[in-house]
């Protein structure tokens, strides 16, 4: 993956950048020895490292405000950074950009249970928003499987998904307003507390804006209160066209799961022998999980479990207790652990229309064996978005390469058959220079335009999102 | 002069073609007026893909929205977002589009529970001001594939762009539904009611409340949809969590259910009132304090007084009132004030740009946003 070639006055001017920047910010919450910057060279997406002109980490707006007008008027480029766990490189810094963490800034600013709201810093994990209302008996819905460590603000920036957004949503789904920090420095609220907005839908185009419109410093976030019970079943099938078509089935008949999880052969052979769940051995398997009140539950896996046994399953369990519950979620949830124990791997995040996924396991089969890496599938059935994890060894010289060429291919395919290439983990530079596999050159320019109204000098994020050369005037012109 | 392109081509073709500001409609029943030729979307129209197993319809623009509701309603399925019809309310006539839906992110009671338009909203196509023919989302409901023009062409009210097609992600019907009925409560109690309702595990999927009531008493609604078993013992419940505020009683006849919801929906309580009508959203807390400042000669409550409709004396500037309150309000009808509230500051800067952006020669319902 190509990135920008820094730029030399940048780089010589380092020292009076670092000093402007700690003369408006705390001692300490200026980061330029290189040993220390090195924690920011990368994010989850280990594969590409280089560590950034320096790191701050301001602890409020107005800090942030003060750091992003220095570097508007020095013209340096600047990468934020939620908690670092982007899978596709959203937080990549290059030599010539100040990294802005926001990991200082954790803090729960209000909860309102009566508006059903909370407004937090967006430093703040995702999982540590519904620790600060769970006792009352409420959560934050969107559930990322990194949700133990990633931040709101990179959810925010990559409109972050998770298993249950079959029924709850995604994040742009559940945000209600943000405080954001412009690149000049300025301070916008869109937003809060009340629902929609009275202009143009703001929120909505900075939602999943890869951090490349504004620094958002605060969100104020829809909580729900916890529903009365939820249950799963497991069901095993001796083929992936039959899971697939058991799944279509089950959204036809009117039930709406909160969730349907899909593992196929390899991913619950790997799971089993991590984990031990005693998944059944089979082809694929799903977990289906739904919510409410027991007549609810009953009344819906009733449904649920009919329309399994016309695909004649080879194991259906439904869980009679949190135990089981937790067993059957235990591989499900420990899958990309176990695959990792296997080899390096990396993640896809493409999704399908539902009705594809049948022919799309075939084709991911077939690739898997002309370019001779092995893949596991696991993913949210329901919504079509695919998890393939390709496996390859990251000592072996040519295997990165080769997987990133599979990977594309399969991406491409998404596009293809009515999909996309990203459904929750976004583009960064990962699937940057695909982009033009889902757009044409006008609907990049149209995109490309949003972002020159919010930062006309390209000065933030510039070199993610789009294909380096459709951006290449723009980022010049800075 | 009256343009209605067939299709996307034609569509892109009148507005390269555009001499001066056009302005832009289904088929107009949403009040929305502008100076300029009309260009009307109603010509393009149908269902071009609908897939009930994986929850997607795809539609022109121009297709009727009861088209939309019928097809979707053969399968067991319906858009969740319950959109209202403005035809009572504004003496309009002609069928209500999916575009015009879009455009005016139109949505009912279930807001609070289903989302916006925009929330069921997964893919659009529409030609900008420039005559190019863009596309944005696509027909899956997850996508973060660059950046989310969709949600910002619903709600746009065409000035960003003509949308030509759009997509959706649909939820199954329900089997049952049962509303609590609460009567006499005051506003501040019936905001706390409906807030219990909404923080209680039982899915409330819709929260009303009228001061002035169908035969001029209080009403607080609440409303349950699923499975019949479990409708009925959600009801219950929530009758038990709400009795020290008032007595309920719980509605379960389908045709009576179906016909409050459809009033609080369109609210018909104003139909044939003369003044203007105005649409409120504020934090539901603040709906009590806001209600008392208005002077209003009636007003409705929805998405548990999160929303506020009022119907005001003309000339009584609304904006004025809420001043310090945040939300926003718009004039749905009337013709004195502006009908979005202006934005100020770095975001007014923003929108205008965006406007200008996709829209340079202002040509798109000019004026109408800002």
């Amino acid at each position: 993956m190509e990135m920008p070639k820094p730029d030399d006055a940048i780089l010589a001017n380092k020292a009076q950048i670092v000093a402007r920047l700690q003369s408006v910010l705390p001692n300490g919450a200026v980061i330029s020895v290189e040993a220390e910057t090195k924690a920011y060279e990368c994010d989850a997406l280990s594969a590409y490292r280089c560590p950034p002109l320096c790191a701050v980490l301001p602890t409020n707006t107005e800090e942030v405000s003060a750091v992003l007008k220095i570097c508007h008027d020095m013209g340096v480029p600047v990468v934020p950074r939620g908690a670092g766990t982007s899978l596709a490189g959203g937080a990549l810094p290059t030599a010539d950009s100040v990294i802005l963490g926001v990991a200082r800034m954790s803090d729960v600013l209000e909860t309102d249970y009566d508006n059903r709201i909370i407004r937090v810093q967006s430093g703040r994990t995702n999982l540590s928003v519904t620790g600060a209302v769970e006792e009352e008996g409420f959560f934050y819905a969107p559930d990322p499987s990194s949700q133990l460590a990633c931040a709101i603000a990179g959810n925010i920036a990559m409109n972050s998904g998770g298993a249950h957004c079959l029924k709850y949503g995604v994040t742009t789904n559940n945000l209600l307003g943000v405080v954001m920090v412009l690149m000049d420095g300025s301070v916008v609220e869109v937003g809060g507390a009340h629902l929609d907005a009275g202009g143009l839908d703001l929120l909505g185009l900075i939602c999943g804006s890869e951090g490349q419109l504004g620094v958002v410093t605060e969100a104020t976030l829809k909580i729900l209160p916890k529903p009365e019970g939820a249950r799963p079943v497991l069901i095993g099938f001796d083929s992936n066209e039959v899971a697939g078509a058991c799944v279509s089935d089950i959204i036809k008949a009117g039930v709406l799961p909160v969730a349907i999880e899909f593992m196929d052969r390899p991913c619950i052979e790997a799971t089993e022998a991590f984990a031990h769940a005693g998944y059944p051995e089979c082809e694929a398997l799903l977990i289906v999980e739904v919510e409410g009140s027991d007549a609810e539950i009953d009344a819906q896996l009733e449904v649920i479990t009919a329309i399994a046994e016309q695909h004649n399953p080879v194991e259906l369990r439904q869980s009679k207790s949190e135990e089981e519950s937790a067993k059957i979620w235990l591989g499900r949830k420990s899958a990309f652990g176990a695959m990792g124990q296997i080899n390096d791997y990396m993640c896809l995040d493409g999704t399908i229309p539902v009705s594809a996924l049948p022919y799309v396991l075939k084709r991911i089969g077939e690739m898997s064996t002309e370019y001779g890496l092995d893949v596991g599938n696991v993913f949210h059935a329901g919504d079509g978005n695919m998890h393939p994890l390709i496996l390859y060894d990251a000592n072996k010289p040519g295997d990165l390469e080769k997987c990133e060429a599979f990977g594309a291919d399969v991406l491409r395919l998404c596009v293809e058959v009515g999909g996309c290439l990203t459904g929750e983990h976004g583009v960064g530079i990962e699937k940057r220079d695909l982009m033009v596999d889902q757009f044409n050159g006008v609907d990049l320019e149209a995109q490309l335009r949003v972002k020159d109204v919010f930062d006309p000098k390209w000065l933030l994020n510039p070199a993610k999102v789009f294909p380096l050369d459709a951006s290449a005037s723009r980022r010049a012109s800075q | 002069m009256s343009l209605k392109p067939r299709d996307e081509k034609q569509l892109s073709e009148a507005i390269a073609a555009a001499k001066g500001p056009l302005r832009i409609v289904g088929n107009g029943t949403r009040g929305v007026m502008c100076e300029g030729d009309v260009l009307t979307t109603a010509a393009m129209s149908g269902i071009s893909l609908y897939e009930p197993g994986a929850l997607t319809v795809v539609a022109a623009a121009g297709t009727p929205l009861a088209e939309i509701e019928a097809a979707l309603a053969a399968e067991g399925q319906r858009l969740p977002f319950e959109p209202m019809d403005h035809r009572g309310l504004l003496g309009t006539k002609g069928e209500p589009t999916i575009g015009g839906v879009v455009a005016a992110n139109i949505s009912g009671p279930r807001r609070v529970q289903a989302g916006a338009c925009r929330d069921s909203l997964i893919g659009v196509r529409f030609v900008d001001g420039r005559g190019d023919v863009l596309k944005n989302g696509g027909r899956v409901m997850k996508n973060v594939t660059g950046y989310d023009l969709v949600k910002l062409m619903a709600g746009a009210h065409g000035t960003l762009g003509v949308i030509s097609e759009v997509a959706f992600k649909v939820l199954p019907d329900v089997a049952a539904t049962a509303v609590l009925l609460i009567n006499g409560l005051s506003d501040a109690d019936a905001v706390l009611a409906m807030s219990r309702a909404l923080g209680s595990p039982y899915e409330v999927s819709g929260a009303a409340h009228t001061p002035n009531g169908i035969d001029g008493h209080p009403v607080t609604m609440i409303r349950m949809e699923g499975f019949k078993a479990s409708v009925a013992y959600r009801a219950e419940q929530l009758r038990v969590l709400l009795a020290d505020l008032g007595e309920g009683v719980i509605e379960t006849d389908p045709a009576r259910v179906s016909a409050g919801w459809k009033w609080v929906r369109d609210v018909e309580a104003f139909d044939g009132h003369e003044g203007n009508v105005w649409r409120i959203s504020v934090k539901p807390s603040d709906a009590p304090q806001v209600v008392a400042g208005l002077g209003a000669n009636a007003v409705l409550l929805d998405w548990g007084g999160g929303l506020i409709w009022a119907l005001m004396p003309q000339g009584a500037d609304m904006r004025a009132k809420m001043r310090d309150v945040r939300g926003h309000a718009t004039l749905v009808r009337g013709t004195d004030f502006s009908r979005f509230q202006p934005e100020v500051g770095p975001l007014a800067s923003i929108s205008a740009g965006l406007r200008a952006q996709f829209d340079p020669r202002g040509i798109l319902n000019a004026g109408l946003m800002g």
